[in-house]
C-alpha cells in the first residue's frame, strides 16, 4: 500500500515537472504546425474580413507556377535545389579534407581549429554584408586582388550567372567549422589499433583511408549530409543580405523557397499560399529524415 | 586533456624512429602549408572588415590594409547616430531570457524523462522530439498570427517575450539533458528520498549539480543561437527600438549600402564581443559541439 502511494507520488511529480513543457510544446510547436497545414487550405489574408476555404487551390497555384518557365516560385525551387546539390557535397568534401589534415598535425592544432570555427559562430547577417563589400565591383577586395594579378574583373553578385555561386561560396565558407568539428569527433572515435594494424600490413595511405577511415566515419557523414542538406534547404538570411533590397536577384537568380515564403506571407500577406510553400518544405525535410533513419537503422542491423 | 593524451603515442613513435618514412614528414609539411593557406582565407574577411571600419569614405576606395589616417569617426557615428547600442541590449535581454528558461525547463523535463516512470511517457517524449522535424519557417506564420492576437495579454509584436517565446524550451535540449541525467545514479536519489528530500529537491540539489557540464554546454549554444537568430525577430519586430542586433544590422546596412566604412563598422561592432567570448571559451564550445552535435 505504502509502495503504491510512493509510486503514485513520483508519477504525480513527473507530470508536475513536465506540465509547463507539455503546454509549451502543444501550444507553440504542435498546434501551430497543424495550423500551418490548415492555413494552406484557405485564402488566408490576415487583413481581410473573411478567410475563404479554397481546398487545394494554393497547391494547384504552386504547381502551375512550377510549370511556368519564368515564374519566381520555379526560380526559388530550382535555386534551392542548386544550393543543396552543389553546396552540401562541396562543403562536406572541403570540411573532410581539412579535418583529415587537422588530424595529422600536432602543433598549432587549436589555433587552426579556432580559425576554421570562428565564422560558424558569428552572425550570418554580419558575414553576408562583409562579403557583399568584398564582392563589390572595382573597389571590393576580390576585384582588387584580381586586378593585382592582372586577371579580368568579375561582377560576382551583380551577374545572374555568378550570383548564386558567389552566395553559395559564403555559406559554404561559414558552415565549414561545424562540419569540421563533427568530422574531427568522428575521427577521434576510430580506434588507433586499426591504423596500427593497417601499418603492419603495409597498407598505403589511400588504402587506409578507403577501407578504415571512410567506412568508420559513415555515421558522421550521414549525420552531416542530412543536417547540411536541411540547412541549405532553409537558406534565407544570406540571400536577403547579399542581394539588392533582398530581392533574391539579379533576375531571381538567387532567390530561395524560404525567401518566397517571407515575401508572400509578410509583404503580400498571401499567407495561405506561403503556408502551402512551408508544407512542401516540411515534406522534403520529412523525406530527408526518413532517409537518415533508414540508413542509420540498416547499419545497426 | 584528450588531445594531450592522443598526442603521446605519435610523439613516442617519432622518437623511437617508428615513423614509417619521409613521406609522413612530407605529408605533414603539405598539411601545414595547405591549412595555413585555408586559415588565411578564413581570417582575411574579418581583417578586411576591421580595416575598412577605420577608413574614411575616401579611403575605402584604396586597397590599403592599414589605413593611412585611421579614424574613429565611423565608430562614434554608428554608436551615437544609430540605435545599435539599443539593439545590443535587446539581443542581450532576449538571449539571456531564453537561456535561463532553457536551462531550467530543459533540465527539469530531461530529469523527468530520465528518472521517472509514468503513463504516456513514450508518447510525450516522441511528440517533443517529433516537433524537431517541423522547420521554424513553417511555424513563423502561425506564430505571427498568434503574436498579433495572443491568448494572454495584449499584442506580443515588438515585445521581448514576443521575440523570445519560440525558444524558451527546446526539444534538442530536453533530449540532451535526458541523456545526461540518465547517468545520475538511482541510489543517490533514493538515498535523498530516505533523508526526506522532496522530489523537486532531488532535481535541484542532486541531479542538476551533477549535470552542470551539460547545462553549461546547452546554455552556450542556446545563447549563441538566440544571439544570431534572424528570421523570427525580423518578423515579430517592426519598431526600430525593438530590433535585435542581426535585424538592426540588416536594417542599418540596407540604409547605408555603399557607405561601406559605416556598414563595416556596424559589422565589426556586432561581431567583436562575440568573437572575444568565443576565443576565450573556444575549447569548451568546440568540445561541446563534438559532444552534442548541436547546431548553434
Amino acid at each position: 500500500m505504502l509502495q503504491l502511494t510512493v509510486a503514485r507520488r513520483k508519477m504525480l511529480w513527473a507530470y508536475i515537472f513536465l506540465a509547463i513543457p507539455i503546454v509549451f510544446f502543444a501550444a507553440i510547436r504542435i498546434y501551430p504546425a497543424f495550423f500551418a497545414f490548415a492555413m494552406s487550405l484557405f485564402d488566408y489574408n490576415p487583413l481581410a474580413i473573411e478567410q475563404p476555404y479554397v481546398g487545394l487551390e494554393n497547391y494547384q497555384t504552386l504547381l502551375t507556377e512550377l510549370n511556368k518557365t519564368r515564374s519566381v516560385t520555379r526560380a526559388a525551387f530550382v535555386n534551392t535545389a542548386g544550393y543543396i546539390i552543389l553546396g552540401m557535397p562541396l562543403q562536406l568534401l572541403i570540411a573532410l579534407a581539412i579535418a583529415l589534415m587537422l588530424n595529422e598535425i600536432r602543433s598549432f592544432a587549436m589555433l587552426f581549429r579556432l580559425a576554421f570555427f570562428l565564422p560558424f559562430v558569428t552572425s550570418t547577417i554580419a558575414i553576408s554584408w562583409v562579403f557583399r563589400w568584398l564582392y563589390q565591383p572595382q573597389f571590393g577586395l576580390f576585384n582588387v586582388l584580381l586586378k593585382a594579378f592582372e586577371l579580368p574583373q568579375q561582377p560576382f553578385l551583380n551577374n545572374p550567372k555568378q550570383a548564386l555561386a558567389s552566395i553559395l561560396a559564403v555559406v559554404i565558407w561559414q558552415g565549414l567549422g561545424f562540419a569540421i568539428v563533427i568530422f574531427l569527433a568522428g575521427l577521434k572515435h576510430i580506434p588507433r589499433v586499426y591504423y596500427e594494424a593497417a601499418r603492419v600490413d603495409g597498407a598505403t595511405r589511400w588504402q587506409t583511408f578507403r577501407s578504415i577511415t571512410l567506412p568508420l566515419l559513415n555515421p558522421s557523414i550521414v549525420y552531416l549530409v542530412v543536417l547540411q542538406s536541411i540547412s541549405f534547404l532553409r537558406m534565407f538570411a544570406p540571400v536577403l543580405a547579399m542581394t539588392t533590397q533582398g530581392d533574391g536577384g539579379p533576375l531571381n537568380s538567387t532567390t530561395t523557397v524560404v525567401l518566397r515564403v517571407y515575401r508572400e506571407a509578410f509583404q503580400r500577406l498571401n499567407m495561405g499560399y506561403a503556408a502551402a510553400l512551408t508544407v512542401v518544405l516540411f515534406c522534403i525535410i520529412l523525406l530527408v529524415t526518413i532517409f537518415q533513419l533508414r540508413v542509420t537503422t540498416r547499419r545497426t542491423n | 586533456m584528450s588531445s594531450i593524451e592522443r598526442s603521446q603515442p605519435a610523439l613516442s613513435l617519432q622518437r623511437t624512429g617508428l615513423l614509417r618514412n619521409n613521406s609522413d614528414l612530407a605529408i605533414r609539411i603539405l598539411a601545414y602549408a595547405l591549412l595555413t593557406l585555408l586559415a588565411i582565407t578564413m581570417v582575411v574577411p574579418f581583417v578586411w572588415m576591421i580595416s575598412t571600419s577605420f577608413k574614411t569614405a575616401e579611403e575605402i576606395l584604396f586597397p590599403h590594409f592599414f589605413p593611412d589616417s585611421p579614424t574613429l569617426e565611423n565608430y562614434s557615428f554608428v554608436l551615437t547616430e544609430t540605435a545599435l547600442p539599443r539593439w545590443y541590449v535587446n539581443s542581450l535581454i532576449v538571449a539571456l531570457l531564453s537561456t535561463v528558461s532553457v536551462a531550467f525547463f530543459d533540465s527539469i523535463a530531461g530529469f523527468a524523462f530520465a528518472k521517472y516512470q509514468f503513463p504516456g511517457k513514450r508518447i510525450i517524449f516522441i511528440a517533443f522530439l517529433g516537433s524537431l522535424m517541423v522547420p521554424t519557417e513553417m511555424l513563423i506564420i502561425p506564430w505571427y498570427i498568434m503574436s498579433v492576437n495572443p491568448p494572454v495579454g495584449g499584442t506580443w509584436v515588438d515585445t521581448y517575450w514576443g521575440i523570445a517565446f519560440p525558444g524558451v524550451i527546446t526539444a534538442a535540449g530536453i533530449f540532451l539533458m535526458r541523456q545526461f541525467m540518465q547517468g545520475v545514479p538511482d541510489e543517490l536519489l533514493d538515498a535523498g528520498r530516505i533523508d526526506g528530500v522532496s522530489e523537486f529537491g532531488l532535481y535541484w540539489r542532486i541531479a542538476l549539480p551533477l549535470s552542470l557540464a551539460a547545462v553549461g554546454a546547452l546554455c552556450i549554444f542556446n545563447f549563441l543561437g538566440n544571439w544570431n537568430a534572424f528570421i523570427w525577430p525580423l518578423i515579430v519586430t517592426s519598431a526600430l527600438d525593438m530590433f535585435t542586433l542581426p535585424v538592426g544590422l540588416q536594417f542599418f546596412s540596407s540604409e547605408f549600402t555603399s557607405d561601406w566604412h559605416l556598414v563595416m563598422t556596424g559589422a565589426t561592432l556586432s561581431l567583436l564581443p562575440l568573437l572575444t567570448i568565443v576565443i576565450i571559451f573556444q575549447r569548451y564550445i568546440i568540445e561541446g559541439i563534438a559532444l552534442t552535435g548541436v547546431k548553434g
